[in-house]
């Protein structure tokens, strides 16, 4: 009886998956395995060329006739085959996903430098002070996120702020916008608290009974850090990781804006295939699903780090 | 900084703008009164709009406002819910993906011909659009649209080049695209992001139509870009806007229609035409297969083709109008504007954009994303990417073995 009900509690998230997650990624692995191929009315299948040619005729005839577009019946239909060409397509674009990738965990990488001695830190402060620099480290998702790299822009460009501060002593301008450190840097700013959240819920764990014994025991400071506080934030980094990693490797807006479309990251590129001139989903889909593929690789070496299967919680 | 200034002169010259039409005001002539306007009054109609952003006169809080859309839902008891999309492959995206019901659409005429092709379009019936009568001949039964079928005209304009006269040496030839390719502006230039647009001015550059089909032709043009992808700052669209007018680029290519604001904002800011032809873009309304309100729709294209309100919308949006009547009224300093209203030897030689074929689509499209993706790819890339994985895969099994060993232990 219970079970039933808490099966029916979870009813509604089960649902909002299914509709909302399951079924868009089946139509994701569809669209990425067919593509639409002309026919004849009989159902046989025409070579491009062919449908083309047939195509070109038919028009001539219905503008010498001067046929009306609503009565004007093609020979050739549309349908929708399956096909690994889309797949095998994706090769082509496999510079700028590797771009993609390399830039992301670049940020990564910077981001865990960055926030694991501010976890620490924070961890082992008083509890108010601890609640405090929290705050200070979520206040800046309170703003919109592209109101902040918007205002990365401003602080970037040649006429910026930055530029005109340097300007005061005589030097640059520097061209700090529409370059790969820029696109970095805005994932970096934008995807920092997420690498901090985890670690420091993972960190707070650790009590400082262990890192006294340790110290009794008479380890140094660094052998304390890399055999008692890292093995044990484990769970932390990788989900810290996996935090900044994948919003990172499927960003477009911040390269847009940052990179100036100079540095075409792999999200602009599958952008460009579902809002851009050739309107190619198929193509599109296919990208997606290798770019999904690629990040379940990565996933799966954090993941081997973490052999407790513990798993930071995030936020 | 910079830009609060900047803000301030835009509150100052849209305040200023709006001081013109007062004075024409009591000249303007009234909605036609032989017209049924109110004919769906009461019968709790909606009309689903779908506009480019900016592109129609809404009451910001000057003094005289004109709210188009408060105008349209008083006059005939319409409700009107108005939505803006920001390019015309996003609209194309969101009709042909279904789900969604537009009564009203406005996209530029290489994709009205698109949608005419794919039988994406209702026909108009002209019957109820009696202000067809005010329109210019020379924007009835264009190219893409012969008989008006389909589509009514609703503003145009050319693309030229916007540049930074304090930036560009006045020796340059700024009255030709080839200027975007000169080496002395490396790093700032600034080029449209959308392919169509791109490859056009790479085709005229090369002396081109824009609407070849031919594959060597395009294919010259995508080298050309390629080749300029090394002096070009971004590909951007509507931040050229902000960018030109903060100065953070010399030139770069942009619409007549906001090319007048930004002159009059930022007196540095200069426009040309190049030589070698241009785009006339026209945008029309139109009105997607699936309306719920094909009349209301209808009595929608003839209230924007009043006098009344083609003038209103014209001096808020800047573009240039096709209707004759609205040209009369507006002041002779607009009209009168070679940037707005250029000489006839300039719209002879500019060229519409056409429906591609499917396939040519789909070249350009793969073209530009090789030029776009081109520089992210260093030759470097993928061995240090095989090199990280196998360290990380060694790193990991190293580190377990090590682990193992201490468990033992």
């Amino acid at each position: 009886m219970t079970k039933l009900r808490s099966r029916l509690a979870a009813g509604p998230y089960m649902a909002w998956m299914i509709i909302f997650m399951i079924v868009p990624l089946l139509l994701i692995a569809v669209f990425a395995f067919t593509t639409t191929a002309p026919f004849d009315r009989d159902g046989n299948r025409l070579e491009e060329e062919e449908a083309a040619l047939i195509m070109e005729e038919e028009l001539a005839e219905w503008e010498e006739n001067e046929v009306p577009l609503e009565e004007r019946e093609s020979a050739v239909v549309e349908k929708t085959v399956f096909t690994v060409q889309n797949i095998l397509e994706v090769n082509k674009y496999m510079p700028t996903m590797l771009n993609s990738i390399w830039m992301a965990l670049v940020a990564t990488v910077i981001c865990l430098v960055i926030a694991y001695p501010l976890a620490f830190m924070i961890s082992r402060m008083h509890f108010v002070s601890q609640k405090m620099m929290l705050m200070l480290v979520m206040l800046p998702m309170w703003m919109n996120f592209l109101l902040r790299t918007y205002a990365w822009m401003t602080l970037l460009e040649r006429n910026g702020l930055i530029n005109r501060f340097f300007g005061l002593f005589g030097m640059g301008p520097f061209e700090m916008i529409n370059t790969q450190g820029a696109v970095i840097l805005g994932m970096i700013y934008n995807y920092l608290p997420f690498m901090i959240l985890p670690l420091y819920s993972v960190m707070t764990k650790i009590d400082n009974t262990t890192i006294e014994a340790a110290q009794d025991l008479g380890a140094s400071r660094l052998s304390v850090m890399l055999r008692v506080v890292v093995p044990l934030s484990v769970p932390g980094i990788t989900s810290g990781i996996t935090a900044v990693f994948i919003p990172s490797v499927s960003t477009g807006i911040i390269s847009r804006m940052l990179g100036g479309g100079t540095n075409m990251l792999i999200g602009d590129l599958i952008d460009l295939q579902f809002l851009g001139n050739a309107y190619n989903p198929n193509l599109g889909s296919a990208i997606s699903l290798v770019l999904m593929v690629f990040i379940l690789l990565c996933m799966s070496i954090t993941n081997a780090f973490d052999e407790d299967k513990e798993g930071g919680m995030l936020l | 900084m910079m830009k609060r200034i900047f803000a301030l002169a835009l509150m100052l010259i849209t305040l200023f703008a709006w001081c013109i039409p007062v004075s024409a005001e009591d000249e303007l002539p009234d909605y036609a009164a032989d017209y049924d306007w109110d004919r769906l009054a009461g019968q709790n109609v909606v009309l689903n709009v779908y506009n480019w952003g900016e592109y129609i006169s809404v009451d910001e809080g000057e003094e005289d406002a004109f709210d188009t859309i408060a105008e349209f839902e008083a006059l005939t008891g319409i409700k009107v819910n108005y939505t803006n999309f920001a390019s015309n492959e996003e609209l194309y995206a969101k009709l042909k993906n279904g789900g969604t019901a537009y009564d009203i659409i406005i996209p530029s005429e290489y994709m009205v011909a698109r949608m005419i092709n794919e039988g994406m379009l209702e026909t108009i019936n002209m019957d109820n659009i009696p202000n067809m009568k005010h329109m210019d001949p020379g924007f009835v039964g264009l190219d893409h649209d012969p008989d008006n079928r389909y589509s009514v005209a609703y503003m145009w304009g050319t693309v030229g080049i916007i540049y930074n006269t304090t930036l560009v040496d006045p020796e340059d030839d700024v009255e030709s695209w080839d200027i975007l390719w000169n080496e002395k502006y490396a790093n700032d230039i600034l080029m449209f992001s959308n392919s169509r647009d791109a490859f056009g001015i790479a085709l005229k550059k090369l002396g081109y139509s824009y609407n070849t089909t031919d594959e060597r032709e395009l294919q010259e043009a995508a080298a050309a870009l390629k080749e300029q992808k090394l002096l070009v700052q971004a590909y951007v669209m509507d931040e050229i806007f902000d960018k030109m007018g903060g100065g953070e680029a010399a030139l770069a290519p942009y619409y007549a229609g906001d090319a007048v604001t930004m002159t009059a904002e930022n007196p540095d800011l200069a426009y040309a035409v190049p030589r070698e032809g241009t785009n006339l873009f026209v945008d029309s309304m139109c009105i997607p297969k699936g309306a719920k309100n094909k009349e209301a729709a209808e009595i929608f294209i003839n209230f924007m083709c009043e006098p009344k309100v083609g003038v209103y919308n014209c001096y808020y949006i800047g573009y240039s109008t096709p209707s004759a009547t609205v040209k009369e009224y507006l002041d002779a300093e607009v009209v009168e504007n070679p940037i707005a209203y250029p000489d006839q030897e300039v719209l002879d030689k500019a060229e519409v954009y056409l429906a591609l074929p499917d396939a040519t689509t789909k070249l350009i499209d793969n073209l530009w994303t090789e030029v776009l993706g081109m520089a992210g790819s260093s030759p470097w890339m993928v061995p240090a990417m095989m090199v990280g994985c196998i360290a990380a895969s060694v790193g990991i099994n190293l580190w377990r073995a090590r682990k193992k060993r201490l468990n033992g232990e």
